[in-house]
């Protein structure tokens, strides 16, 4: 896996306290040895786009469980290009109905990830969708 | 429920069925109170259906509540949306993308009287999920009733005001720790005198538990932050003996129908123990575990979601057994959307059928005397006092949340469950075994209506336009001036910025002004 040379920033968006699922996928990335910094909750998208770009990050996962995932993923994909960071790959974990898995990815999340996944798989899908980079 | 019960053979049911060793145990209603809080347990009265619900604004959640009346619902339970909860108004920067999302947005008083249009406050008890503006909601509701001529004493509800689990899980926390137990205990007092019967606590283990932890230590977490509630309010001037009686605990009820009888169990007995060894309270009443329970949560699946409708009633069976005092069963569509009708409608017809079908209800802890649940009882009550110790050792649950420690500990814990059911050693139908690999199939839809938003803050803007600003600010400043000091109680003054038509984040700013916000200790 190439995820070891990876800085990864796991963030939390909006409101939602729901900070379970963010953690565990930062902890399994830091055992598969990326570099992994965790924002905390409640971060607006402008924090997390500065954050992202000051400390040079490959990626950026975002983890919403209060439905606000398309408005909260689309503000952090625009701040993102606002600072000349487009290249900064997002994704995105929480409760996301398979419904809205295609707007999500046409709007570049590079992939969705819930609950029912095995960390491997987690895992697996990030490190593959980082190396298209 | 009362007079004879038989089974439909004929045979007599006992209201309580004793056998050896029961005098060990004690009965339904004495101390320790194993068996449960009441001698006759359901004969009296059943417990509260009480469904968590709450979306949109506030008359689309009006429309939900008198439809869960219409179908015999018996208590109300209202979900807000987070920027209620955070203590933000709808136009603030960080609300704007969650509003009417999780829950109803109740930013002033006069959209909880849109709430309750044609509900009696006094004919109903109304639980809040609210924590971190607990006590600006418990003021509106108390408005509200002002404003009706219902008296204050004929409240019965419970609002949730459990911040310290905030920290830990859930995540709705606003100002530091001390000012916000300060905010808790000024609530329960508040409540003591004005509101005698309404609970203005429910100290819960139901979401650290959603989050990771283990049976014993989601009892041994909420068990010691009572601890600190009680000392809390014991340096504020309370007597134990009476706040005793309104202290309310909420737990979640996961798969394991032994593991949850067993920890229920346990856990009445240590706090009627703590209750009279460490604050002499003889009070039976004050001595007594009251709790409400959530069936579902992260036991549910998105995966086969209808095998949701078989897990909510094995929990709520087992929520019966352990004698809870009220208990909402999730829908089986809850862990990916907001109910629709038909889910809601099931997940309460399953309450129903287990009150009135099983004979479950029928006598006071049924399982008491079983070996197996005896047993496990003991066990348990062994596991979650050395956990508890293992809390005082590391200086008290407030010391370990200032610093993470907590928090940490849940993470840790989550992953280890996580990585259970990825190897299959924790089953979980449809997810590890029997998985069909099919995109789950949801059924009805439930979709929240995208104009929500728009109408939140057109409402807003209505409010702050027709109210008297002059007087609204005269009572936003004495609430600052009050929260000075430590020694005044601040619910008097919040009442009568609810009654001034201030918002909720007019209110909350006026706090977070005087004691900054929680600096979250950022450790995973």
């Amino acid at each position: 896996m190439s995820l070891a040379k990876k800085r990864i920033l796991i963030a939390k968006p909006g409101l939602d306290g729901h900070d379970v699922g963010a953690k565990v996928v930062a902890m399994a990335l830091r055992d598969a040895g990326a570099d992994v910094i965790y924002t905390g909750l409640r971060k607006s998208p402008d924090y997390i786009a500065d954050v992202a770009v000051d400390e040079g990050v490959h990626a950026v996962g975002l983890s919403v469980l209060s439905g606000s995932h398309l408005s909260l993923a689309s503000d952090v994909i625009a701040a993102l290009d606002a600072r000349g960071a487009g290249d900064v790959a997002v994704f995105l974990g929480g409760t996301i109905p398979h419904t809205e898995h295609k707007a999500l990815l046409d709007m570049g999340i590079r992939a969705i990830f819930t609950a029912d996944e095995t960390l491997d798989d987690v895992l697996t899908r990030f490190d593959a969708a980082l190396g298209e980079t | 429920m009362t007079g004879v019960v038989t089974l439909p053979s004929g045979i007599e049911v006992p209201v309580v069925a004793r056998g050896p060793g029961a005098e060990r145990l004690g009965d339904p209603g004495e101390y320790p109170f194993t068996r449960g809080i009441f001698p006759d347990g359901y004969r009296g009265r059943l417990w509260t259906m009480r469904q968590y619900s709450g979306f949109g604004t506030a008359e689309e959640t009006n429309a939900r509540y008198r439809f869960l009346l219409d179908h015999g619902q018996t208590g109300l339970s209202v979900a807000l949306d987070l920027p209620t909860q955070c203590g933000y108004d709808p136009d603030h920067p960080m609300a704007r993308a969650e509003i009417g999302k999780v829950g109803v947005s109740l930013f002033s008083r006069r959209e909880m009287e849109i709430l309750f249009r044609g509900i009696g406050l006094d004919a109903i008890s109304t639980s809040f999920t609210i924590n971190g503006t607990a006590a600006v909601i418990f003021a509106m509701y108390l408005a509200v009733a002002d404003r009706k001529g219902v008296p204050r004493s004929a409240l019965t509800g419970t609002i949730q005001n459990d911040i310290l689990k905030e920290f830990v899980a859930r995540g709705t926390w606003i100002f530091p720790v001390q000012p916000s137990v300060r905010l808790v205990a000024d609530t329960v007092m508040f409540a003591g005198e004005e509101a005698p019967r309404f609970n203005a606590i429910s100290i819960a283990g139901a979401h650290v538990r959603d989050a990771g932890v283990t049976a014993a230590e989601e009892m041994a977490f909420t068990l010691a932050n009572g601890l600190a509630y009680v000392d809390a309010l014991i340096a504020r001037g309370g007597d134990p003996a009476r706040f005793g009686s309104r202290l309310s605990f909420f737990f979640y009820v996961h798969m394991d129908l032994f593991e949850e009888v067993a920890k229920f169990r346990a856990a009445r007995r240590i706090w009627a123990d703590l209750m009279r060894t460490r604050y002499d309270v003889t009070d039976p009443a004050a001595q007594q575990l009251r709790f409400g329970v959530v069936c579902g949560g992260s036991s549910l699946t998105a995966q086969q979601p209808l095998n949701n409708v078989v897990r909510v009633a094995v929990e709520n069976l087992a929520a019966v057994f352990a004698g809870a005092q009220s208990i909402f069963t999730c829908a089986y569509d809850e862990a990916f959307q907001i109910p629709s009708e038909q889910s809601a409608e099931l997940a309460l017809r399953t309450q129903q059928i287990i009150a009135h079908e099983s004979g479950a209800a029928s006598s006071v802890d049924p399982l008491g005397g079983s070996y197996l649940v005896e047993s496990l009882t003991d066990s348990m009550e062994e596991e979650i006092r050395a956990v508890m110790g293992e809390l005082d050792d590391y200086g008290g649950v407030i010391v370990a949340i200032e610093d993470g420690y907590l928090q940490t500990r849940v993470a840790r814990r989550a992953l280890e469950r996580k990585g259970q059911i990825d190897r299959g050693e924790r089953v979980v139908v449809g997810v590890n075994r029997y998985a069909d690999g099919r995109p789950p199939e949801i059924g009805e839809m439930f979709a929240l209506d995208d104009g929500t938003a728009a109408r939140v803050l057109e409402k807003l803007d209505r409010l702050k336009a027709a109210r008297d600003e002059r007087r609204m600010g005269e009572t936003l400043r004495a609430l600052a001036k009050a929260a000075e000091h430590d020694d005044e109680n601040l619910m008097p003054h919040i009442v009568a910025c609810c009654h001034a038509d201030a918002t909720v984040g007019e209110i909350t700013d006026v706090l977070r002004d005087r004691w900054g916000e929680f600096d979250e200790p950022v450790r995973f």
